[in-house]
């Protein structure tokens, strides 16, 4: 796993047999990992490979079983992370936001606020946050908290702090998750004019598209072991897959909705159907009818209006105006119990503060709305439940040593997947993701579009919010195209096109066809 | 700007508007000597409060400062009297004592991991029962320093007056105004109380946080010990019982959240003179009867957070901008 | 950083610390442990710990249920005091037995709807939502005596706190049929699960379909019928009510016996009996205490430091060090990975 190409300096920064274990899993066992100066490295793996680990290790947040890292040729194993930032290796840590209830301005310059008269000059602060904004196109009020925006914003930030502060190496866990594709754009030009100043760049990503575009080389993961580091001109893309899943995947995702005659399908009466449903200062009010078996996209940027949408129908935000309908029947949405009782489920955006309970075992995870929705007095026996959560364990292929580890515990993916299997065994009629493959691996991502296929196939509906327009794209019959909180059009059958819908989004609305 | 600053300003609100109500009754009550009474006989509240706004704002809780406070006027009498120490030197022991008390408090919920509330709640004890230990009597001090420091104030006409106590807690509170808005430690606190986990991965020191904040409360108690001292002029065990509750009234009262990280000193020391107000009232009144008055402030606390809840509802539903999405 | 939820052997430290306790009082009073008959009732130190540990072990059940919530309830002192002062004052203007405890039982029911209502509805953070009552609680008990210590003679009240069931004190019976009647009520149905859900994670429970606000006032209200049924004890033994000091701090006693039972105050798991466990080693803290011959003045310096002991036993930081339990029912072995792929540039 060596350069080539024999160097008299030693490289950048140089992992040599790192191990960590935690209870039950050997997360790390053994990884070489080389970073050198002027690249883009990117660390790759299947969910639950280890790859946050490595980096929390790296940058001193776990303490390390065993293994030496060298940053160019001193060994150091920092004990925290405010000895990482010391050594100037600026990270931008999976899923940790920054702090909600400070100020733009505190949070990029925490720790390391300018000073005056020892004390913290405000003044200067302000100034200097404005000024490390600028090359992402942000001009915000610093002073405002940061939890008031956008969690693409808060991203932004965090990746502006990491990048502030690593004079030599930067961390970046999955830093394009939740940004669109402009944003991810600025990103790019920012980690390509760091590399340009020889700062060495790790980064982590489930989309390989965003590897090719942008990374020198490659180090693969599995199971805490490593696989293998190549140069990515040398890795097609087909044996980078092989690589992370150590096996073949079948068939690229192909599209599953059938094109082509839909006028006659529209005639079936619709499942669920809202007329001029909306909410103020949320989502204008829009028509919507969702039939059985069928999947319907929604697309649109961030902030769109598309997870308020999908919010909307699963009643987690009350509508204010407008009326829905079940099987013709109208209905109210006063809340989740309201639309799990109708055969709704739905997986947030946010699955940490709104999906998983964190402390519960995966078990408990999977049981949860099932047992909601059967009431407290008719309890799941015991069997049952284990049942239940071994069946979606297997099917889904939830990586945890056992049904009953804490889910917090799981890898991000994996506790995405914990989120599916609880709808699932609610066995719903209308299932609501949001973001459903967000953070999850190229296997798992392929397994849950087949999900997607097989679950339409036996008759249920589903409503998905993705940033992916080619996902979209793939599994959805239509495609509702929202922007600035508007439905702006409705692509069905053959007009469901990655163009159409980048139109849709960029031009002036296609006219939005009258509804029979 | 007006949206982050809102319960601050319901606050102060409030209190203009029930010092306007009490003096409408009272006429004598719109007077700086009772302003200035209000200051003194609150002000080893204030101090006390200040620290436990440090704390709540890390997203922590100090069960133990009315126990610190109890412990220290022991302490000082008993070193005073008994030991015939000089006020000042059993002043500096006492402060590094109490200030000692509350970093080793700290230090065990650092380490430990152990939740504040129970690490606090058997400091309280432990403080309790060192009182305890050293005397279980109630011990004059009658140090002649004692009389000139109680004699001192700044006078204003009419017979205000700003005593040493008041100007200690006035000087507290400044302090820890510009420590909270204007110094790393007071940003790390508010780190810490956001999201601890967050804090620990953006590199804020969580351990050396946590144990001064701790610290600072266990001294601003002692402080408050001593002010509490030259109040009374004696020390005994038992005294400021329950004083954590008040404490963590007026710093609810003046709007900072009990899951930490937001919050201001400022607010706090609005609630503990809104707290004054109403004792200030009921001693004017004069006609309540003992359960009246604790059924009272129940219904004013109530009221109070109610009024809060309320004005931030319709501000933030009206003009307020929400989330940008 | 995240750490692993206590595992099912964690029950150890709580009845390992009974344990220590009761030894510790066996050595320093050699007849600890000596129980006699006498008027078909038993006595005896360990029967002592059992009836004078009740209040706080009844206490100490419906804070577990609220403290798993996440929450925590600073008025079940109060509410003591408010059910002994209804029962003494009914009692003494001539009121049957029954009438009497419904009336009291009702009010701790009422005092523990507000506090959930308030938690629930008005989402004030429990901590202040009970402190409300907590102060006001007490205020309306000497209401309710008009500021009297109130007495009464009643056989059939009295017999409550002073009487015997089988042998054993109706203090003791009645805290173990409410512990029973409790468990059964979290454990054979899905509320346990559902407590522990919205303790964990209030926002996704919700999402998931749990029925949040009802857990909530529910566990505020047992906690409130649980104190009045404390209060009632506590009154029915001393044969009257004082508002004034009825159940004082006793909130505090019945939070600490909850976290050395080792329910976190952060919510989620809990474990009703270890919070009675919890309770017992309290109060035999408290009579080994008092049977040492310690100087009084040392008492809360030693109950400190054996809390501290007990509590540091269950420190994240220590029991990382500890053996673990072997995990249960593997899945499947842990996935190998194959040797790296071969298949690069083809
Ligand atoms: N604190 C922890 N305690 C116990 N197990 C853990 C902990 N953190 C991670 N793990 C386990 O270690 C393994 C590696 O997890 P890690 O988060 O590094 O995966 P990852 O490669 O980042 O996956 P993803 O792409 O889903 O983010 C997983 O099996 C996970 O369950
Ligand atoms: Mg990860």
């Amino acid at each position: 796993m060596t350069d080539p190409t024999p160097t008299a300096s030693p490289p950048l920064l140089a992992v040599r047999g790192l191990s960590k274990a935690f209870l039950g899993v050997q997360a790390l066992d053994g990884v070489d990992f080389t970073v050198r100066h002027g690249e883009i490295h990117a660390l790759l793996g299947e969910n639950g490979a280890g790859k946050s680990t490595l980096i929390k290790t790296l940058t001193g947040v776990y303490q390390r079983d065993a293994g030496t890292v060298t940053l160019e040729g001193r060994a150091i194993a920092p004990r925290g992370v405010e000895e990482a930032q010391r050594l100037h290796i600026g990270t931008v840590y999976q899923e940790v936001n920054l702090l909600p209830n400070l100020s733009v301005a505190e949070n990029l310059f925490l720790g390391r606020q300018p000073m005056r008269f020892g004390l913290v000059d405000r003044g200067a602060m302000r100034r200097r946050a404005r000024a490390v904004l600028i090359p992402y196109g942000l001009s915000l009020d610093v002073t405002a908290p940061l939890g008031r925006f956008s969690v693409a914003t808060q991203q932004i930030v965090a990746i502006a702090r990491a990048v502030d502060m690593s004079a030599k190496v930067l961390i970046l866990d999955e830093p394009t998750a939740s940004l669109d594709a402009q944003e991810v754009a600025v990103l790019f030009k920012v980690m390509r004019t760091l590399r340009s100043r020889g700062i060495g760049i790790v980064f982590v990503t489930h989309f390989l598209d965003q590897v090719y575009a942008l990374c020198d080389r490659i180090t693969v993961l599995r199971n805490g072991l490593l696989v293998g580091e190549r140069r990515t001109a040398e890795l097609p893309r087909l044996d980078l897959v092989a690589m992370m899943l150590g096996r073949e995947l079948e068939a690229a995702a192909h599209r599953i909705a059938p094109p082509g005659n839909d006028g006659e399908e529209d005639a079936r009466p619709p499942l669920v159907r809202f007329r001029g449903y909306g909410k103020a200062r949320s989502v204008e009010p829009f028509d919507l009818d969702i039939r059985p078996g069928e999947v319907v996209g929604l697309a649109g940027l961030l902030g769109s209006g598309r997870t308020e949408t999908a919010r909307l129908v699963f009643g987690m935000d009350r509508a204010d105006r407008g009326e829905a309908a079940v099987d013709g029947q109208a209905v109210r949405l006063r809340g989740p119990r309201d639309a799990i009782r109708l055969g709704f489920g739905f997986c947030p955006e946010d699955r940490k503060k709104e999906g998983i309970v964190g402390a519960l075992s995966v078990r408990e995870n999977i049981i949860l709305a099932l047992q909601a929705r059967q009431g407290w007095l008719r309890p799941i026996p015991r069997r049952r439940q284990e049942e239940i959560a071994d069946r979606f364990i297997r099917l889904l292929d939830i990586r945890t040593p056992h049904a009953e580890q804490p889910i917090q515990l799981l890898s991000g993916g994996n506790q995405q997947k914990a989120l599916l299997a609880r709808w699932l065994a609610t066995e719903p009629r209308l299932l609501i993701l949001d973001e459903p493959t967000r953070g999850i691996d190229v296997g798992a991502h392929a397994e849950i579009i087949r999900l997607i296929e097989r679950l339409c196939a036996d008759g249920m509906a589903l409503l998905v919010v993705s940033s992916e327009l080619e996902e979209i794209v793939a599994y959805s019959r239509r495609v509702v195209v929202l922007r600035d909180r508007r439905h702006v059009a409705e692509l069905r059958g053959g007009e469901v096109a990655v163009d159409r819908i980048v139109a849709a989004i960029a031009s002036e609305p296609v006219p939005v066809e009258p509804r029979p | 700007m007006i949206h982050r600053f809102l319960p601050l300003l319901v606050t102060s609100a409030v209190l203009v508007v029930g010092f306007l109500l009490c003096a409408a009754q009272f006429p004598a009550f719109a007077s700086l000597r009772v302003v200035g009474n209000l200051l003194t006989d609150n002000a080893f509240l204030g101090i006390t409060a200040v620290g436990m706004t440090f704390v709540i704002l890390s997203g922590g809780i100090d069960l133990s400062v009315g126990a610190v406070i109890g412990f220290t006027t022991v302490l000082l009498a008993v070193l005073i009297e008994q030991g015939g120490w000089h006020p000042v030197s059993a002043f500096a022991v006492a402060l590094a004592v109490a200030g000692g008390f509350g970093a080793a408090m700290g230090a065990v919920i650092h380490v430990f991991q152990m939740p504040p509330f129970i690490v606090t709640l058997a400091g309280m004890f432990v403080a309790r029962g060192l009182g305890f230990v050293l005397s279980t009597d109630s011990i004059p001090i009658n140090h002649p320093l004692y009389a000139e420091l109680g004699d001192l104030a700044l006078r204003f006409d009419g017979g205000g007056k700003l005593t040493l106590p008041a100007l200690l807690m006035l000087g507290v509170v400044a302090a820890a105004v510009v420590c909270a808005h204007w110094t790393r430690f007071g940003a790390n606190l508010y780190a810490l109380g956001g999201n601890r986990q967050s804090a620990e991965l953006m590199g804020v020191p969580v351990g050396r946080t946590t144990v001064a904040v701790y610290a600072l409360s266990g001294l601003l108690a002692g402080l408050a010990g001593i002010v509490f001292s030259l109040y009374t002029g004696a020390g005994y065990s038992l005294a400021a019982t329950g004083v954590e509750l008040d404490t963590i009234t007026a710093v609810v009262i003046g709007g900072t959240q009990l899951t930490g990280g937001y919050g201001y000193v400022i607010g706090t020391f609005i609630g503990v003179l809104i707290q004054g107000l109403i004792q200030t009232y009921i001693t004017f009144d004069g006609s309540l009867s003992s359960w009246w008055t604790k059924i009272a402030i129940g219904v004013l606390l109530f009221v109070f957070i109610l009024l809060q809840k309320g004005l931030l509802a319709v501000w933030t539903g009206r003009g307020g901008a929400p989330a940008e999405a | 950083m995240t750490r692993p939820a206590p595992g099912p052997s964690r029950n150890l430290p709580q009845y390992g610390a009974l344990a220590a306790v009761l030894l510790a009082n066996w050595l320093l009073f050699p007849d600890f442990f000596s129980i006699r008959l006498q008027d078909g009732r038993l006595f005896g130190s360990l029967i002592d710990v059992l009836n004078r540990g009740a209040p706080v072990a009844l206490l100490a059940i419906g804070m577990t249920m609220v403290i798993a919530t996440r929450g925590v309830d600073l008025s079940v002192g109060a509410v003591m005091a408010i059910s002994g002062a209804v029962a003494a004052t009914l009692t003494q203007a001539g009121w049957g037995l029954a009438p009497v405890l419904a009336a009291s039982l009702g009010a701790g029911l009422l005092c523990g709807l507000w506090n959930g209502l308030l938690v629930a509805v008005l989402r004030i953070q429990p901590i202040i939502a009970t402190l409300i009552l907590m102060v006001a609680g007490r205020g309306i008990a000497q209401l309710v005596t008009e500021g009297q210590i109130v007495t009464f003679t009643s056989p059939g009240l009295a017999f409550i706190g002073s009487g015997s069931f089988l042998t054993v004190p109706m203090p003791v019976v009645i805290t173990a049929v409410l512990l029973g009647v409790t468990a059964l009520l979290v454990r054979m149905t899905a509320l346990g699960l559902m407590i522990e859900a919205v303790g964990v994670n209030q926002l996704s429970s919700a999402g998931a379909g749990v029925n949040t606000p009802v857990v909530l006032v529910a566990v505020y209200v047992w906690c409130g019928l649980c104190a009045a049924v404390a209060g009632l004890v506590v009154a029915a033994d001393i044969r009257g009510a004082d508002a004034n000091n009825a159940g004082l701090w006793l909130e505090l006693d019945a939070i600490l016996a909850v976290v050395v039972g080792g329910t976190s105050l952060l919510g989620g798991r809990f474990g009703l009996l270890r919070s009675v466990v919890g309770a017992l080693i309290l109060q035999a803290m408290n009579t080994g205490i008092l049977l040492s011959g310690f100087k009084p003045e040392f008492n809360l310096i030693v109950k400190a430091g054996v809390l501290m002991v007990v509590l540091l036993l269950q420190s994240p930081t220590l029991t990382l060090f500890l053996p673990r339990p072997a995990s249960p029912r593997p899945i499947r072995p842990p996935a190998k990975p194959e040797s790296p792929s071969p298949s690069a540039g083809a």
